[in-house]
């Protein structure tokens, strides 16, 4: 094997680790790549390249961005007195894809979990205890998986801050789009006990 | 191999990209593990949430190996469990441990029984704490660790049981302990299933029952501590109360 097919392999079997791919996918993609080498290829590799250098984690919400301090952190407008409180990146990029939170965010790394004994301690509480004191915080918005891990992560938040600033968290029920006959048994149920005049 | 039993889902862990391991506790054969496929996708990860009651049908090639589930959700509890903060804590503790403590592919079908009936409880009832209480009496027991609380292991009598041995888990009356009692454990009234039944009361017949799930049965699992979801729901008592 010549060293230039060595590296097509090479970049294959990476590509192949990526998420959602496999052998089969990541080859095709690959030879899209090459196909596309000036308008894709290229500025991908350029593009991968300068994330790589940059990319980081926000040190005060846990975001990731370009900077040590995050876009939204640093923006003055959105020091709204209300932080959201969400378990990954993947959540907080969701919030900010609805456009509908103009606060800011503190991103936890993960749930309590008793199976892969994950406590407080692992998460970043303490840390959500700081802003709250620092930046002035009035409430805290709960947008935590509707899981048990989730669940129990959220209670868990909230004895803490009791007494300390406002907690809410958000509404569980019946999706924009959503037909009750496909619903599960506590979807409905909860749909109906968050029930609201109309 | 092939079987097809119901339980109650007590862990899920993602497996790669798309499956799942899930642990259930079944009726005809205990506490089992085995791969769900396509168990994180959205149709099936929001059935995978522990306490919820399955039909599970098991399939492998040889019984050795960890083999895969088809799951159908019987009965969720989540919802009846998430909005309630002490509910909750009981729910993860009691699935907690039961990963911790089960011997995996053992049917134990009193215990089973009392499980689902402590899940069924949580949340729909304000007894459920009692509940829970007696269940980790019936654990101890079904593990081989059973309190002998109906009378005094020195006089014998019923009446004035206040002690209980940490050598030997009977109960000891305050007129049979004598000058030992200092060296025994209290005995809640909450664990005779008398006295004040409050979250306090709950809590102290936690207290004793952890002390002999400490003592007793961590070390024969390698001296693992309790898991800590247990410890939550007795601060969470202990909140309350």
């Amino acid at each position: 094997m010549s060293d230039a097919t060595r590296d097509i392999e090479t970049l294959i079997e990476m590509m192949a680790k990526l998420p959602g791919l496999g052998p089969r996918s990541a080859r095709r993609a690959v030879l899209h790549l090459i196909k596309k080498r000036a308008p894709l290829m290229t500025p991908l590799a350029d593009a991968m390249h300068r994330v790589s250098a940059s990319a980081r984690e926000c040190l005060n919400c846990g975001n990731i961005g370009t900077t040590d301090i995050c876009d939204i952190c640093a923006a003055e407008k959105r020091a709204t007195g209300e932080l959201c409180i969400v378990e990954d990146v993947a959540d907080l990029w969701a919030m900010e894809r609805g456009q509908a939170f103009k606060g800011r965010y503190h991103v936890l790394g993960g749930t309590l979990s008793a199976l892969d004994a994950i406590g407080p301690e692992e998460l970043r509480i303490p840390k959500l205890r700081d802003r709250i004191e620092a930046e002035g915080i009035t409430e805290v918005i709960l947008a935590l998986n509707a899981t048990i891990d989730g669940q129990t992560t959220a209670h868990y938040i909230a004895e803490q801050l009791e007494g300390r600033v406002a907690v809410t968290s958000l509404a569980q029920g019946v999706p924009i789009g959503g037909e009750l006959d496909y619903l599960d048994d506590g979807t409905i149920s909860a749909a109906l006990k968050a029930r609201k005049s109309f | 191999m092939e079987w097809r039993d119901q339980g109650a889902l007590l862990s899920v862990r993602r497996h790669g990209e798309t499956a799942a391991i899930i642990e259930v506790f079944t009726a005809e054969h205990g506490r089992h593990a085995g791969v769900v496929r396509g168990g994180t996708s959205r149709k099936i990860a929001p059935v995978l949430q522990p306490g919820t009651q399955l039909d599970v049908t098991w399939r492998a090639r040889l019984d050795e190996h960890l083999g895969t589930f088809t799951v159908e959700p019987v009965q969720s509890r989540a919802a009846a469990v998430m909005s309630d903060r002490l509910a909750l804590s009981g729910l993860n503790a009691a699935c907690a441990l039961l990963a911790f403590c089960l011997p995996e592919r053992e049917a134990h079908p009193v215990l089973y029984r009392r499980t689902v009936a402590l899940l069924d409880m949580l949340g729909q009832t304000e007894a459920w704490p009692l509940a829970y209480l007696r269940w980790e009496l019936s654990l101890l027991d079904d593990m081989g660790f059973g309190l002998d609380l109906g009378q005094c292991a020195v006089t014998g009598t019923e009446a004035g049981l206040t002690y209980v041995s940490p050598k030997t888990g009977r109960a000891v009356s305050a007129a049979g302990a004598g000058e030992w009692a200092d060296k025994l454990l209290p005995l809640p009234q909450s664990l005779l299933g008398q006295g004040a039944l409050d979250p306090g009361g709950i809590r102290e017949g936690l207290i004793t029952t952890g002390f002999f799930l400490t003592k007793w049965l961590a070390p024969q699992l390698g001296d693992k501590p309790l898991p800590q979801a247990r410890q939550r729901l007795i601060d969470a008592l202990a909140r309350q109360g």
